[in-house]
């Protein structure tokens, strides 16, 4: 991106909330069902039917609120935003206009120079709509199951500046509402989605550029990629003198360009009006410590306390805290070995490779990861067989320990036995020898490999490359 | 039981034709038989029904004998045969709203009324006829057909319940259920001659109505008098957690204040009430029942309430804008009528909500749509929102220091025919009286107090306190009584003949 210039992003993320039922009826709300089998006359908006609000979705979205710092209105309402498509079959979508639950909000998140506050303007809950299913070569199936799964949608200030900054953010807050157990935010089904109002400016300007909004973003992968395109094609434009339009534009997936959807005069006017079939909302202050009381530590606590406590980075923290599931399992290993910080680097590294993304689903036991952090730690194994370990562990959880023993992997530390090993690498690889004295580095680094060749992996690097260089710059000595 | 004939069974009330049921002097079989001969005789003419359930309602009936046979102890309105409006949803029976855009759509559920009505035993005839999804005064807009006032066939039954009305005047149900909006009950009362009741909002459950302006929709009574308004209003008014606009409350015995006196009983005459553009034959019927409430003991006062001449271009703009939004489903997507001509989803929506809905449909999704349009939403909705605040408070005021407001229902006798359908504006008007009762959600009975020279029935409104509905009842069925009104049937063709009711 041109240094000249400043991107300027806010976000709008949609969190489907996991109420057992949908927000205006008692159909379910389990994902991956056949479609249409998750529906009655209500969700379909059949004539004559009424929505009654399920109370949880309120529950939630005030946890959700009261997570990331927002004032918690005492009267909400609901309104309708009328507009005609095929997925929203009453022709509106139950909404919050003017008086959403939450506002006011922030959370920090680890920018590029630290501690960053990105504000929240606010919460509101709205009802899901159908999807679409366009069928090659022509027509349209409607699915009704997921019209009516009570949304959350959550609006950030312009204050995020990169895609890495997005990432960042969405990270943090899907980490805190995993931990207020509000949403299972998963973006592979479509439980958390996002749309991106991007402008850019040149550094130092005030005021905002003409901003496009790019919707329905459902992957890291193509966030990352739709805002660097879409910077990249905004500042194009400017630099050549001509216009940023204010616009809807899609992202595709294919070609990683984005495209114009609706210009600003073609955007619909949603006619927003309270809707006259739903009684206002009320939040009593008793219900609002309630739930508050019921929110667990939060990741910016348990952040803090792991830098404190254990002396890892603040990034690393802010990694290992991303998902509750991990954190806590962090938590109860790093209770069980003397070499937390192993363990955290274990985790971020190791762990975090072999998990499918956002799943905190680890098959290896806290004991377990924690012996193999106590291994690493006492220098009985090195990193290469802890690794082979950790994914001998994966396939089938059984105590480091004991596959160390069985299968004669301790780390070989012994001086005398390294010396006895390095005499022979070096009698057998002359042309190495004779490359290292002529000053090529690299030579070292094959005569350590023949080195852990012969211990079977199970070398001590550190004390292989010592004895290596002493043995070398002794023969040095004598030839002089 | 067989002897009784069919002519004798159907004129008689629904608290009446009980108490034969009860005596086992009519069977519910021939109670519904009875109204099936009648229907087939009278309708016609009358045009009250767009579809007929003899079938269910047979076996319904044969139930409730059965039951009654087994000793059972029954509701007051087990077997009592009734219509209902055809915006009310019934599992199984097409529910047309008297559109062509749902002139095929059978529910699967039942209303939450219609629910309540099964559990009392009464027997459904059929379904009403009315205005197009509700919006008119004359029952005219019907995509189907018009239906005729039984006490004077050149002329219109009122609207939108006009089916609904037309039918209990002309003997063709013992009594009916019928939505009111912005009068749609009471007016259509007042034309044909019979008992409308709007509920207080929030007491019978919307749910399975088919929307049109949901802050204001209210189902409620059409009957031949007093008492079975009560009988019906005990049935229906309850709790539904399925309607979040239905209060949670216990509702009393309707009928138990029946009969008590209404001595010290303070009603209101608003003057707006009965100013420019109220015929005076309605006026003087009004202030004769205003006179004769007094000769009962009621104290009868002057009061104004300025906000009412507000009320009814509040209601136009609410009404229409609710409306725009609660029709936009009718799309052609899930149900009801699809245009066969279309290239896109743009020109299926198009095509066929302008092929699906009539004119008067049509005019009020325009109105309702440029009221709530960006730009126009703070000049039309919002500020008709705090018209229907000074709305409230007037009736508050006034009902804080005054039990009942009384006032005509219409500002004339039933229209001819066509005589207001070109003139929308016109229509409106006719219902200044009754709009601003809905504005405010409060309760209101319609029910005869006269006659015109030509014998057109005159109706008169008495208004209460929300949910103080045994408040008007006690007060239009001492009047009834008093008056020695009774409920005359309504022959086809026989205006003369077809004095609404009896006044002494």
């Amino acid at each position: 991106m041109d240094a000249d210039f400043e991107v300027v992003i806010g976000l709008e993320v949609h969190v489907e909330l996991k109420t057992e039922s949908k927000i205006f009826c008692g159909c379910s709300t389990a994902f991956g069902a056949e479609p249409n089998t998750q529906c009655c006359p209500i969700c379909i908006g059949m004539p004559g039917t009424l929505p009654v609000l399920n109370e949880q979705v309120v529950r939630y979205a005030v946890k959700a609120g009261l997570a990331t710092n927002c004032s918690i209105t005492a009267y909400g309402k609901q309104d309708r935003k009328n507009y005609f498509y095929p997925d929203i079959p009453k022709a509106y979508q139950i909404s919050q206009y003017d008086l959403p639950l939450c506002t006011g909000g922030y959370l920090d998140i680890e920018a590029e120079d630290g501690l960053k506050r990105i504000g929240i303007t606010r919460i509101h809950i709205e009802e899901d709509a159908g999807k679409l299913i366009h069928k090659e070569g022509g027509g349209t199936l409607i699915d009704y199951n997921r019209c009516g799964v009570p949304l959350i949608e959550i609006v950030s200030e312009p204050d995020l500046r990169s895609a890495a900054q997005v990432r960042a953010y969405l990270t943090k807050l899907r980490a805190i509402l995993l931990y207020a157990g509000v949403s299972d935010c998963r973006m592979n089904e479509g439980s958390l989605r996002c749309d991106v109002n991007l402008s850019v400016r040149r550094r130092g300007e005030k005021a905002f550029g003409t901003r496009t909004e790019m919707k329905n973003l459902n992957s890291f992968q193509f966030i990352t990629k739709a805002i660097e395109y879409e910077a990249d094609r905004q500042i194009k434009l400017i630099k050549a003198g001509e216009k940023v339009v204010q616009e809807t534009r899609r992202y595709d997936q294919a070609s990683g360009k984005t495209y114009s959807m609706r210009k600003k005069e073609d955007a619909h006017d949603y006619r927003y009006f309270p809707d006259p079939d739903l009684a206002p909302i009320t939040v009593s202050d008793d219900l609002k410590s309630a739930l508050l009381a019921e929110i667990p530590e939060l990741p910016d606590a348990r952040k803090k306390a792991y830098v404190s406590r254990y002396g890892i980075s603040a990034y690393d923290a802010e990694q290992l805290v991303s998902d509750r599931g991990i954190a806590d399992y962090f938590e109860k290993s790093a209770a069980l070995t003397a070499y937390p910080k192993l363990l955290a680097n274990l985790i971020i590294t190791e762990v975090f490779r072999l998990l499918p993304p956002e799943s905190a689903d680890i098959p290896v036991s806290p004991e377990h990861m924690a012996a193999l952090a106590t291994l690493s730690g006492e220098g009985r194994i090195n990193s290469s067989v802890a690794k082979l370990l950790l994914s001998e562990m994966w396939e089938n959880d059984r105590d480091p320990a004991l596959i160390v023993a069985e299968r004669g992997l301790e780390q070989v530390s012994d001086e005398g036995e390294l010396a006895r090993l390095v005499d022979e690498v070096l009698a057998e690889n002359p042309r190495s020898v004779v490359d290292f004295k002529k000053g090529k580095e690299k030579a070292l680094q094959a005569l350590v490999g023949r080195m852990m060749a012969k211990t079977r992996g199970k070398g001590n690097p550190q004390k292989i490359q010592a004895l290596l260089r002493a043995r070398l710059s002794d023969g040095e000595k004598r030839e002089n | 039981m067989g002897k009784t004939k069919n002519s004798e069974i159907t004129a008689l009330t629904a608290a009446d034709l009980s108490k034969a049921l009860k005596a086992g002097e009519v069977s519910a079989r021939e109670a519904a038989a009875a109204y099936f001969d009648a229907i087939e005789k009278t309708d016609g003419d009358i045009g009250a029904y767009l579809t007929l359930t003899p079938k269910a309602a047979l076996a319904d009936a044969d139930k409730v004998d059965a039951a009654r046979r087994a000793g059972e102890k029954l509701p007051p309105l087990a077997g009592v045969p009734a219509g209902v409006k055809d915006n009310i949803c019934t599992a199984g029976v097409r529910t047309t709203c008297a559109s062509k855009m749902l002139e095929n759509f059978v529910p699967p559920y039942d209303a939450f009324v219609i629910k309540r009505l099964r559990e009392a035993g009464t027997v459904m005839l059929g379904k009403l006829n009315m205005d197009e999804f509700a919006m008119g005064s004359t029952t005219e807009s019907s995509y189907f057909k018009k239906t005729r006032n039984p006490r004077d066939p050149s002329r219109v039954p009122g609207g939108s319940s006009g089916g609904a009305a037309a039918a209990v005047a002309a003997l063709e149900a013992a009594f009916a259920l019928g939505s009111d909006t912005g009068g749609s009950i009471r007016q259509p009362a007042a034309f044909c001659g019979v008992v409308g009741l709007k509920p207080t909002y929030g007491s019978v459950s919307r749910n399975g109505l088919v929307a049109f302006a949901s802050s204001l929709d209210q189902i409620g009574p059409i009957t031949r008098d007093v008492r079975d308004a009560a009988l019906v209003l005990n049935v229906i008014a309850a709790h539904d957690k399925g309607d979040s606009t239905s209060l949670d409350r216990e509702y009393p015995d309707f009928t138990a204040r029946l009969g008590e006196d209404i001595k010290g009983l303070r009603i209101a005459l608003p003057v707006e009430f009965f100013g420019e553009g109220l015929c005076q034959n309605v006026k003087a019927s009004v202030m004769d029942a205003a006179r004769r409430f007094e000769r009962l003991g009621a104290r009868i006062s002057e009061v104004s309430m300025p906000s009412l001449a507000y009320a009814l271009p509040a209601y136009c703009v609410i009404s229409s804008a609710e409306a725009s939004s609660n029709l936009a489903r009718f799309d052609g997507v899930k149900y009801g009528y699809r245009s066969d001509d279309y290239e896109d989803i743009d020109s299926l929506y198009r095509r066929t909500r302008s092929e699906g809905f009539g004119r008067e449909v049509k005019r009020r999704i325009l109105l309702g749509t440029f009221a709530l349009s960006s730009g126009y939403y703070d000049a039309y909705y919002k500020k008709a929102l705090q018209v229907r605040t000074l709305v409230v408070r007037d009736y508050e005021r006034v009902l804080s220091q005054h039990d009942i407001i009384l006032s005509p229902v219409t500002p004339t006798v039933a229209y001819r025919l066509g005589e207001k359908i070109g003139d929308p504006l016109q229509m409106y008007l006719g219902d200044i009286y009754t709009v601003p009762v809905n504005i405010a959600g409060l309760p209101a009975l319609s029910l005869p107090c006269g006659a015109d020279p030509d014998g057109l029935p005159i109706g008169m409104q008495l208004i209460g306190r929300a949910f103080a509905e045994a408040d008007i009842l006690r007060a239009g069925y001492a009047f009834e009584q008093d008056a020695g009104v009774r409920f005359s049937a309504a022959q086809s063709g026989r205006r003369a003949a077809a004095s609404p009711a009896g006044i002494e």
